[in-house]
């Protein structure tokens, strides 16, 4: 490590169990980022719902004529987040349509218009424009910047920002995580924008700390690396209340219970949030959003997007304005080779398979990956040899091997007594199973159907 | 698992095409008019996260486990010569051709070579004596297979080490059989001046030299303890005059009870694959190892040193390839070591108390009794605490 160590800097970060999956990183992991522009007469979809919590209600209507950044829905609910218009344009119809998730949601359709603005700035920090300037700004402010900029969790969760930050007397927070881990292989979105634009996410993560009212700011990186965690330590050698955490690199550290656990060595209880042990974990993509959201009142309405795997012609990091088309992304890169098998919205540990590509780009999609033939692993699930090799990985030492038996059987009871709860559907006991049972699956439905009888509970 | 759904694929214009990836050469088979049709609608492969897997597949683990019994196999060829090649491969046609028959008869998947039946037909054989007839190999094979494996549900499913069961069957039907060890060839014409002097009863047109394994001798020493008459009193230390040869494999016994060496190099060979962890062994051999050496501290006279009981019998084997077969012993790394050490205890137990000479058998088949227990009570505790209320 080219870095020197000093109280700013350690490392040796770790949590335990987890995988070490191949990292793949090298498809895109020296491209810079390309800020895309959209050609007029396109279309770009925003679906109303792109985040955790209540779906917003759309603000505008067919045929009304919209700006890049203008509201075009928004929700009165405490957990939930609006969304903006990512570009000059007219509206031309909202309507139920396709969304990663699978379920059509209500989305605005916008065909981009003409004339587009200059593409916004985002590398670099206005000139004088550090923490100091902003002091005027008070944590209040700050959250509800936040909160009407509509900024969600860039990765991969989506949930709103301003919920986590808000200041909460009972449970006091002391120190901001920033999750530049990226862990996931294939995905390098983080890792270019903690390289070229720094300062911007860095601002960000004092302006978390400020307005929840914590006393530091810990960046937290693996070591697979080192360009980034030059470029971060070099920026925050002179900023007091930042420190850089180096961690050893590992599936799933970029999930926030095991990353508070490597860092800060705190256990989030099962069922609670991180706010419980004091800390809230904001991803890179987050902080750099919370700075533009803070300087110039700039909302959420782009975001970036690694497009990697050997399945793509020409893989790269990208600014992707959110509501992009998935086949217009994938168009721009080149297309898919002649044998891309998967497109992926996001990593391959956790990312969903798309079964079309007619999906629009949301706040929370930290990358495209395309498998190709050969990356692709057919597996055919055989019986349990009971090797005990999910228990020995999972991050969060449940049985799943157990679990997934008792949802085969229907027997939810079972399931829920070994904590399925618990489960972060990190995928570590599929991708060490000998057996190539879709562990995940079974507990996932096992999720869905306990969720499912307690509605029934409810509603009798 | 998977589900192929249609979708539409991007086009694409000629000057994209031109564009080649870093990698992946494509088919050159397709003809340019059929590629076209192609391009219109691409076939999309859709499952379920995570997208990357190891590579491990059970089917490996089975192999490995049998490229860690090849040192004891041609051990057991190159000390028996024919009679165990005889006993192994009747064990082999016996477990695999129940599986395949089972699986035939149920109509089931055909999973008669996915290594699990050869290992079991080698550990079985590697346990038996080499003078059994072939026909109790396979009734041993047929039993282990048939009744501990196949009924309950087949790989997986079982409760009892199959081998185990199949050998527990044999010793129960055939005990005279089962219990006659003989020297092994290389041994044997240097030892017939020594078995005369042992005053056992010799034929030289007999193909073999019965003597009692070294077990069986230690055993023999805790019987004679009490005996006045000196002249044919067996002692512990005859027992450990014999500690090199148990170590190498130069003494009579089961065909691949005589070398701890062999079962050494397998099981080191397994844990640097991978394929078993530490914990069985190390549990096994440490509370074998901590039991003797306690028993021959209290009384020498009648227990001999610790290190022969590491290096007799099955205990080397039964550490690394019979206690850890995944499917009997606990998930949890603490439910492994808990159940690696009631195996080395009853093994103790039942060689220095018990009227058996050797315990390996029973030790595990009552330990595997104990792991739907040991599951439970050796639960990994969730990190932040359970939610569920008990």
């Amino acid at each position: 490590m080219a870095v020197s160590t000093s109280e700013k800097v350690k490392g040796g970060f770790t949590f335990r169990r987890g995988v070490h999956p191949p990292h793949r990183k090298s498809f895109s992991e020296s491209r810079a980022i390309e800020q895309i522009q959209l050609p007029a007469g396109s279309e770009v979809v925003v679906p109303l719902s792109q985040h955790i919590g209540a779906p917003c209600s759309a603000t505008v209507e067919a045929k009304q004529q919209v700006v890049v950044g203008q509201e075009v829905g928004s929700s009165d609910a405490f957990v939930s987040a609006p969304v903006h218009s990512p570009v000059n344009g007219t509206v031309k119809e909202i309507a139920p349509l396709p969304h990663p998730s699978g379920r059509k949601v209500l989305s605005v359709v916008i065909t981009v218009g003409d004339e587009q603005p200059e593409p916004s700035i985002w590398r670099e920090l206005p000139e004088n424009c550090t923490i100091d300037s902003l002091e005027n700004t008070t944590s209040e402010q700050i959250v509800d910047t936040i909160r009407q900029a509509g900024i969600v969790g860039q990765g991969g969760a989506a949930f709103p920002t301003a919920v986590k930050l808000v200041q909460n007397q009972q449970k006091p927070v002391d120190t901001i995580l920033l999750n530049g881990c990226e862990c996931e292989p294939y995905l390098t979105s983080d890792q270019r924008l903690m390289i070229e634009a720094a300062g911007p996410m860095l601002l960000g993560l004092q302006l978390a700390v400020k307005a929840a009212g914590a006393q530091k700011g810990i960046i937290a990186i693996e070591d697979n690396k080192p360009d980034a965690i030059n470029t971060v330590f070099k920026l925050i050698k002179d900023i007091d209340n930042l420190q850089l955490a180096i961690c050893r690199t590992k599936y799933p550290q970029g999930g926030e219970r095991q990353l508070i656990n490597a860092v800060l060595g705190r256990v989030v209880p099962t069922g609670g949030l991180p706010l419980d042990v004091g800390v809230v974990v904001i991803n890179a993509g987050t902080a750099s959003a919370i700075a533009w959201a803070c300087i110039e009142k700039r909302p959420c309405y782009e975001r970036i997007v690694t497009v990697t795997g050997a399945g793509i012609k020409n893989p790269g990091n990208f600014r992707v304005p959110v509501g992009m088309m998935l086949s217009d992304l994938l168009e721009h890169c080149g297309g898919l080779t002649d044998d891309a098998e998967k497109v992926l919205l996001g990593g391959p540990m956790m990312g969903p398979a798309a079964a079309r590509l007619d999906l629009p780009i949301l706040k929370g999609t930290s990358g495209i990956t395309v498998l190709s033939k050969a990356e692709v692993v057919e597996n055919k699930e055989v019986a349990c040899i009971r090797c005990g090799r999910c228990v020995d990985h999972c991050p969060l030492n449940l049985v799943p091997t157990r679990i997934a038996h008792a949802v085969k059987a229907r027997d939810l009871e079972t399931a829920e007594d070994y904590d399925l709860a618990a489960c972060i559907e990190c995928g570590c006991c599929t991708y060490v199973c000998p057996s190539k049972i879709p562990l995940i699956q079974y507990l996932r439905s096992g999720k869905s159907m306990i969720a499912r009888k307690k509605q029934q509970v409810k509603s009798k | 698992m998977t589900e192929e759904q249609k979708s539409k694929k991007p086009t694409k214009n000629a000057a994209e095409k031109k564009i080649e990836p870093e990698k992946k050469s494509t088919p050159e088979k397709k003809k340019p008019a059929e590629k076209k049709d192609e391009v219109e609608k691409k076939i999309l492969l859709v499952s379920s996260s995570p997208h990357l897997t190891d590579t491990s597949t059970s089917r490996r683990v089975m192999y490995e486990v049998v490229i860690g019994l090849v040192p004891a196999v041609v051990m057991a060829v190159y000390l028996f010569r024919i009679q165990s090649l005889i006993v192994l491969l009747s064990c082999l046609v016996g477990c695999v051709g129940t599986e395949w028959l089972f699986n035939v008869v149920r109509k089931k998947e055909q999973t008669a070579l996915d290594g699990s039946a050869i290992v079991t037909a080698l550990i079985l054989g590697l346990s038996l004596p080499p003078t059994l007839p072939y026909w109790m190999a396979i009734v041993g094979s047929v039993v282990a297979i048939a009744i501990a494996k196949m009924v309950f549900g087949g790989l997986g499913a079982n409760i009892f080490n199959p081998a185990m069961v199949g050998r527990a069957f044999l010793m129960a039907c055939f005990g005279l059989f089962m219990t006659t060890w003989t020297l092994p060839v290389p041994e044997m014409a240097e030892q017939q001046v020594q078995a005369e002097a042992m005053e056992l009863q010799l034929d030289t047109e007999v193909a073999a030299v019965t003597q009692p394994t070294p077990l069986a001798l230690a055993k023999q020493a805790i019987k004679d303890a009490h005996k006045e008459d000196q002249a044919d009193k067996v002692t512990p230390e005859r027992v450990e005059a014999e500690i090199v040869s148990l170590f190498w494999g130069q003494t009579s016994g089961s065909l691949g009870e005589t070398s701890a060496f062999c079962w050494l190099i397998g099981g080191i060979f397994l844990l640097v694959r991978r394929t078993i962890t530490v914990h069985v062994p190390l549990a096994v051999l440490g509370s074998a190892l901590v039991f003797a050496t306690i028993a021959w501290f209290v009384n020498p006279d009648v227990y001999p040193e610790p290190m022969v009981h590491l290096c007799s019998g099955g205990l080397m084997m039964c550490a690394f390839f019979i206690a850890t077969d995944p499917v009997t012993c606990p998930l949890s790394k603490l439910g492994r070591v808990v159940f690696g050490i009631g195996v080395g205890a009853l093994v103790m137990l039942i060689r220095l108390k018990g009227g058996y000479p050797e315990g390996v058998m029973y030790a595990v088949l009552l330990m595997n009794s104990m792991t739907p227990l040991l599951d439970r009570w050796t639960r990994p505790r969730t990190l932040g605490g359970s939610v569920a209320k008990r």
